[in-house]
């Protein structure tokens, strides 16, 4: 039966979430009542990207009012178990330390306090002591013989390293024309939703039950790690979300590990314990994208046609790998070969441990690494090749009539006319784009095309994972695929329409379309279908395919919706027909109201015949058991675990994408303006437009931000750099520019109601699709993200004019990537070096001079301890400081090695001092410094750290000159210093 | 990401604020619009013992004509100075630079003796007091002081400021006939610290650049009316001298690039005025 | 004014949304947790604490201000509006907040507070904007859900609604 009401599936009807949210009602977590008693937490986190913890202090915090415990890791493991990892491994992997950190910002303790600012007081008075380890941060170093090992019971950061072979691809490459390759670097990013994480916990000690509150978006297979790290089953860990969330972006899978913790903070205070992710917390320690290595290579034709590629990805999941992860790299696989025809592919997949903050979902997932070296490469064919690029592209598409499409790797691509939608894209666009281009060069600017086509995977295989699994460790640990998708309709006695499901929407307005296609079929008004989408896992229907990823809401969620409801209305119709005297399928349901087609006379309001089940159930016919509520489970059967050959149909649906981009650079500043953007989607049937293009339109500024703002970024040493959002840029009205967004529609066969994912597909395509713009504009094959200013200044710049002979010698440049403090400056005091010497060798003499010395602890004569305030300006921390005087040449020389540890971070570094006798019986103090900074200030003050280096060692020579000359200011007439 | 405690003093007066700042010394930090202290006390970068308000202050809220200058005292907020009304004539540098300095919402309470007493060496009201000669109005318990701009910015967040000093007011000589004024900035996104900020002015007979961003506080410097080459030479000697700084948001290399050519077009638009 | 200490609470009366209303707060408090989880205002959303985000932001005797870098003690005798306060009734929109429907100017939601309250405060300075100005004040705004577009659009129509209702009151009188 179909449903013959006017169809409000389709239209933009406005969303029934809109109106609490702009009023101020919305439910977010924060928003939420709490019970009365319930403590707050702050996490006390580390500063080091690689140390043992040798002692926590607790007693301090502890004492301090307010405070009701401090939890650490040692607490944390007598009470749980390390959560399950994707990888069968011996890496522990905890939510909090226990014993050694492996990344800033990873968890140390965890302070519980009647209120957030008390919890915060009682950070500051732990006292951690750590041994630093050397540590790594690059995925590709961390594979070297010397790297140092984060898991030693891993014995080695190499993790997983699998070789997949589909097809003959050697003799492809043997027997092709060309072979043309990229390397790409890709850069760590995140999700960054405006909404932090936040838990609420509360633990039942005579049930046993743990019971959280927390913003988090699924997959719900996690709720299996969770239970089995709290060491209780399923049925005691109920997880419970609120009824809104401010976005997700995948990013708040990621709360997981946090519903660990607070909830043994919860057991430990034996009160519920609140916590709320701040900014700094969330940037350094939430979840990033993985960064990834990636050698692609192809055996090309001379007119560009692809035989085989060769793909070798160096996958980098942080500190831990942390479930579902390595599912990043996994994700992709039955799609590796994109929109082309490819029937031969090798692939070597590795899997690296570095000290960075471990990985997990982010929009995209996995899609912006791929296509961001398939799509380069694409370019770069064209380029070498020195054909057109949307030739290249054409020449190797699927064709139209070959859907469903099997993929070399794997993947049943549902449905998809390329051709079309490309052709329809370009159609007058890319010849106004290329005449923008020639004016614009012809006029000596910088303006180039960028090109990219993708498939867009959705509704991921809950198998997909395991082809990181050798086909032996698969029949061992048995078969995973398919995808429960859950949804609920239920009837009350008066006839109205409830539905519920648990795809945790995360923003995106779920209720709004649930209630159209629900409304849809039963021929009632879509404001009349309430829906209620907030999941409690001890009450509602859910699986662990359930939750708010893998863009599959449109195809799986509402398809389940479509089906429950469908069932119901089947029933009523039954019902129907037994009241009205009529056959079946004569019942239509259209206005509120069902009757008997072609009768007028036989109508009946929706509301009498929906209740009946309630008030009159004995007047049920035959074959209707309950029309009160049905809930509907679908998987679909073309999800099938990886075949022994690896083979795996990683994603139901896959939507396409072609992007076009006209850029002009401008060389002297390395900025972009974007000229034109177009996005071509093809996400089959299309539920709700202004939704859709929603979705799009922030993909599109999310990938703008990763192609050319956004960046984790961490220093060789491990310290993080990026931990406010004056570092970690988030693209703004003012840079995001509007573009314009096409459809074409090829529904898919395999989903209830032909629909496909398309919220994550930008993300994967935008980046690529404006590098090669860029690199189009400049004339260059290699691009790396983020294309930030300076990079770009650097790719077009001519030679720099040099140094004019007057100005002073030039320092040493730093290497790339280094960013120690470096730098020098002269004192001119009027005492002689003699005098000078004698006070840097007396310990008292150095702590009276050095800025907010006090505490001095001699332990040597060339060696001590003391505390230290330390800041410019109000930035005022106090430290613990270890100074040592080395090579000493009396009295001319002397390397002062310190280094500080405080709450606001850790700093290390060594000074040269030379003195020189000025010949007017003064001296000149010379001094070059070279300083590393990690911990809090590294990562919130980056911009700052430079200059307050220089100012704080300029104090302490400033001070130095005054003891050695006092009375004499005037002889203190050139105090500078300067960067090397 | 909570503050440490403080004590909190609202001041009636400024001599109940000097006082407070007599007694106190630097674990007291005078409060005004809080856009550039509250995110370091929220951080705990800053852990002073007192805030002193100085908001309730009467007197610091109204910009004044003194002259040829145009005096901003502690009170006035960035938004009511780019409100003021014609200040695109009585000061063309200041109407080009404010809506660059930070955004609409930071502005309406941000002040703008606040960001002098920051002194970010990105920012642009320190830019502009050094870029015009302007001066800062100091005052203690002790005694009143004025330093020159360029006295008073000593380096990164580092003033002349004594601790028990506050800026009563900063003073911006107005527009003279006969002079030009620009202000060009590059940074990562609208509303962000400058990269590079330039800001010029051109009379008949001198030239005078100051740039933001490259050096550890703003740093201006005048030539005669050079043009071509010459021009170049003295912009390329000026971007090497500032030991421009790396950091995560640009390259020393980039800095240099744009005190060359963004200096230079900043001086050829304040020329272009001045014609 | 008697000097606050940090070890008590203190009295702080202002006015919200039209009613005037006391809190209690140590100097530390943050107006953003005093108007949230002190007087229940959950509409004012915390996204950054340190002035980026603009998820916070609040009108402050009418002027748009970050509520994260706002101390509840500032607040004292001033006129705070909130999201709460910008509808007519409980049961309407604002002019703006229909917009922002209409236009599907929001998703998650969660930035949108803000957001309203500056383009409030703006379209009352400018009742007739560009679309340049009215990219620089949301500007002042992270969302990570819209990519601005729509929140752009919804601005300008709303300020020609806007225009076109203070016209026809003034209009009215000559319709007398």
């Amino acid at each position: 039966m179909k449903a013959e009401t006017i169809s409000w599936t389709g239209q933009s009807v406005e969303r029934v979430e809109d109106a609490a949210l702009l009023t101020g009602r919305g439910r977010f977590i924060d928003d939420l009542g709490i019970r009365p008693g319930t403590l707050h937490a702050a996490i006390l986190r580390s500063p080091h990207a690689h140390a043992d913890i040798l002692s926590i202090g607790t007693g301090a915090a502890a004492a301090l009012p307010g405070v009701v415990a401090i939890v650490t890791g040692r607490d944390l493991a007598r009470l749980t178990t390390p959560m399950v990892a994707g990888l069968k491994i011996a890496a522990e992997n905890w939510p909090m330390a226990v014993e050694r950190v492996r990344y800033v910002g990873e968890p140390v303790a965890i302070a519980v306090a009647e209120n957030r600012y008390l919890a915060e007081d009682a950070l500051d008075a732990i006292e951690v002591t750590y041994q630093p380890l050397q540590a790594v941060v690059d995925p590709v170093a961390s594979m070297a013989e010397e790297a140092p090992i984060l898991h030693e019971k891993a014995g080695a950061n190499l993790v997983s390293d699998r070789r997949f072979r589909y097809g003959e691809p050697e003799p492809a490459f043997a027997a092709a024309a060309h072979t043309i390759s990229v390397s790409i670097a890709y850069p760590r990013n995140t999700g960054a939703p405006m909404e932090t994480f936040g838990v609420v916990a509360e633990y039942d000690p005579h049930e046993g039950v743990y019971d959280i509150l927390a913003n988090f978006q699924g997959p719900f297979s996690i709720h299996t790690v969770l239970a089995r790290a709290l060491k209780v089953p399923g049925n005691r860990l109920r997880l419970r979300m609120p009824p809104d969330s401010g976005g997700s972006f995948g990013v708040k899978q990621g709360v997981a590990p946090y519903a660990v913790l607070i909830g043994v903070a919860a057991r430990i205070a034996g009160r519920p314990v609140k916590w709320i992710e701040d900014r700094l917390e969330h940037l350094g320690a939430a979840v990033a994208a993985t960064n990834r290595v990636t050698t692609l290579k192809a055996a090309v034709s001379a007119q560009g046609r692809i035989s085989a590629l060769d793909w070798d990805q160096i996958e980098d999941c942080g500190a831990y790998p942390r479930a579902p992860e390595p599912a990043t790299l996994y994700r992709m696989h039955g799609n590796m070969t994109g929109a082309y025809d490819i029937r031969h592919v090798a692939m070597r997949n590795r899997v690296v441990l570095t000290n960075k903050a471990p990985t997990g979902l982010v929009r995209g997932f996995g899609g912006p690494q791929v296509y961001f070296a398939l799509e380069r490469l694409m370019q770069r064919i064209a380029v070498e090749l020195q054909l057109d690029p949307l030739d290249v592209i054409r020449r190797n598409l699927i064709p139209a009539g070959a859907f469903p499409y099997r993929t070399a790797t794997g993947a049943l691509y549902d449905s998809g006319d390329y051709q079309a939608a490309i052709e329809q894209a370009v159609a007058g666009r890319l010849a106004e784009l290329e005449q923008r281009r020639n004016a614009a060069r012809a006029a000596g600017r910088r303006y180039g095309i960028g090109l990219a086509a993708v498939v867009e995977p959705s509704v991921s295989n809950m198998g997909y994972i395991t082809t990181v699994l050798t086909a032996e460790e698969r029949r061992k640990a048995g078969p995973k695929n398919g995808a429960q998708a859950t949804a609920t309709v239920s009837i009350d006695p008066v006839g109205s329409v409830s539905v519920h499901v648990a795809s945790t929407p995360q923003g995106q307005g779920h209720r709004t379309v649930l209630a159209q296609v629900v409304a849809d079929i039963f021929g009632l008004p879509h404001r009349d279908i309430r829906v209620v989408a907030d999941l409690d896992t001890g009450k509602d229907a859910w699986s662990i395919a359930s939750g708010n990823y893998s863009s599959r809401f449109a195809a799986a969620v509402a398809g389940a919706a479509h089906l429950a409801a469908t069932r119901l209305r089947d029933k009523l119709a039954l019902i129907a027909a037994d009241q009205l005297k009529a056959e079946p399928g004569q019942i239509g349901f259209a206005g509120g109201a069902v009757f008997a087609k072609g009768n007028p006379d036989k109508t009946i309001p929706f509301g009498r015949i929906a209740a009946l089940c309630h008030w009159s159930p004995a007047l049920l016919p035959d074959g209707v058991d309950q029309t009160i509520r049905d809930t509907a489970f679908w998987t679909p059967p073309q999800l099938t675990a990886p075949s022994e050959g690896d083979e795996i149909n990683s994603s139901l649906c896959h939507g396409f994408i072609f992007d076009m981009a006209g850029v002009e650079v401008d060389p002297s500043s390395g900025k972009v303006r974007i000229d034109r953007y177009v996005t071509m989607h093809d996400c089959g049937r299309v539920l709700h437009p202004g939704m859709v293009e929603g979705q799009i339109r922030g993909g599109f500024a999310q990938a703008l931000g990763a192609t050319f703002y956004e960046e984790l970024a961490y220093a060789e040493d491990g310290a993080f750099l990026t931990g406010t959002f004056a570092d970690y840029l988030l693209p703004t009205a003012t840079e995001t520019p509007d573009i314009e967004i096409l459809h074409i529609e090829t529904p898919s066969p395999f989903t209830p109601l032909g629909t496909k994912g398309v919220g994550e597909g930008n993300c994967m395509s935008t980046p690529v699709c404006l590098a090669n713009a860029v690199a189009d504009a400049l004339g260059v094959s290699d691009i790396a993200l983020p294309l930030t200013p300076a990079r770009l200044a650097a790719l077009a710049a001519e030679p720099e004019p040099t140094r004019p002979a007057t100005s002073r010698a030039a320092a040493p440049a730093a290497r790339p990537g280094d960013r120690s403090l470096r730098g020098e400056g002269e004192a001119r005091v009027g005492a002689a070096p003699e005098a000078i010497w004698a006070m840097l060798l007396d310990v008292d003499t150095l702590a009276s001079i050095t800025p907010g010395c006090h505490g001095v602890q001699k332990l040597s004569e060339t060696h001590f301890k003391a505390d230290v305030t330390l800041g410019v300006g109000p930035v005022k921390g106090r430290y613990k400081a270890e100074i040592r005087l080395e090579d000493l040449d009396e009295p001319q020389a002397a390397t002062l090695t310190g280094s500080i540890s405080g709450a606001l971070g850790t700093g290390g570094g060594f000074g040269r001092v030379t003195l020189t006798p000025d010949g007017k019986g003064g001296t000149v103090i010379a001094y070059a410094y070279e300083a590393a900074v990690g911990g809090k200030v590294a990562a919130i003050g980056g911009r700052l750290l430079d200059g307050a280096a220089k100012a704080i060692i300029g104090q302490f020579f400033a001070a130095l000159a005054r003891k050695a000359s006092p009375g004499k200011p005037g002889l203190l007439a050139r105090l500078f210093g300067r960067r090397a | 990401m909570k503050p440490a405690p403080f004590d909190y003093l609202r001041a009636g007066s400024l001599d109940e604020a000097l006082a407070a700042l007599a007694e106190h010394g630097s674990e007291a930090r005078i409060i005004a619009g809080g856009q550039s202290l509250l995110p370091m006390l929220n951080m705990r970068l800053a852990k002073p013992a007192l805030l002193v308000d100085i908001m309730g202050v009467a007197g610091l809220g109204e910009v004044r004509r003194e002259g040829g200058m145009i005096v901003v005292p502690g009170g006035v907020r960035q938004a009511a100075l780019l409100q003021r009304p014609g200040l695109a004539s009585e000061q063309p540098l200041l109407a080009a630079a404010l809506p660059w300095l930070g955004h609409y919402q930071t502005r309406a309470r941000g002040t703008v003796c606040g960001s002098a007493a920051h002194a970010d060496p990105s920012a642009e009201i320190p830019l502009c007091l050094v870029a015009l000669d302007g001066e800062i109005r100091l005052r203690s318990r002790r005694k009143r002081r004025v330093l020159k701009a360029a006295d008073f910015f000593s380096g990164m967040m580092v003033t002349q400021r004594a601790d028990d000093e506050l800026i009563e007011a900063v003073a911006f000589p107005a527009a003279r006939p006969g002079t030009g004024y620009a202000f060009e900035e590059v940074a990562r996104r609208h509303g962000d610290f400058a990269i590079v900020g330039c800001a010029a002015m051109v009379e008949a007979a001198q030239i005078h650049l100051a740039v933001a961003g490259v050096a550890d506080k703003p740093e201006r410097r005048s030539w005669p009316r050079l043009d071509g080459s010459a021009l170049d030479d003295a912009l390329n000697a000026f971007a090497w001298e500032l030991d421009a700084r790396e950091d995560l948001h640009a390259s020393a290399r980039l800095r240099r690039d744009l005190v060359r050519t963004l200096g230079r077009r900043t001086i050829e638009e304040a020329g272009r005025c001045l014609a | 004014m008697p000097r606050l200490s940090a070890a008590n609470r203190h009295r702080v009366g202002f006015t919200l949304n039209g009613k005037p209303v006391v809190v209690e707060a140590e100097p530390r408090l943050l107006a953003t947790d005093a108007l949230r989880h002190g007087l229940g205002a959950t509409g004012t959303h915390v996204g950054c604490e340190h002035g980026a985000c603009g998820a916070c932001t609040v009108l402050i005797d009418g002027a748009p201000a970050r509520a994260c870098l706002t101390l509840a003690v500032q607040l004292e005798g001033r006129e705070v509006t909130t999201i709460e306060g910008l509808a007519p009734a409980q049961d309407r929109l604002s002019v703006l907040q229909a917009a922002f429907r209409r236009h599907h100017a929001l998703q998650c939601g969660f930035c949108t507070a803000g957001i309203l309250i500056s383009l409030e405060a703006f379209l009352r300075e400018q009742p007739e904007p560009s679309e340049h100005a009215l990219r620089e004040v949301v500007g002042g705004h992270l969302c990570r859900c819209t990519g601005y577009t729509p929140i752009i659009a919804a601005g300008r129509e709303a300020a020609a609604l806007l225009r076109q209702a203070s016209q026809s009151t003034a209009a009215e009188p000559l319709d007398v």
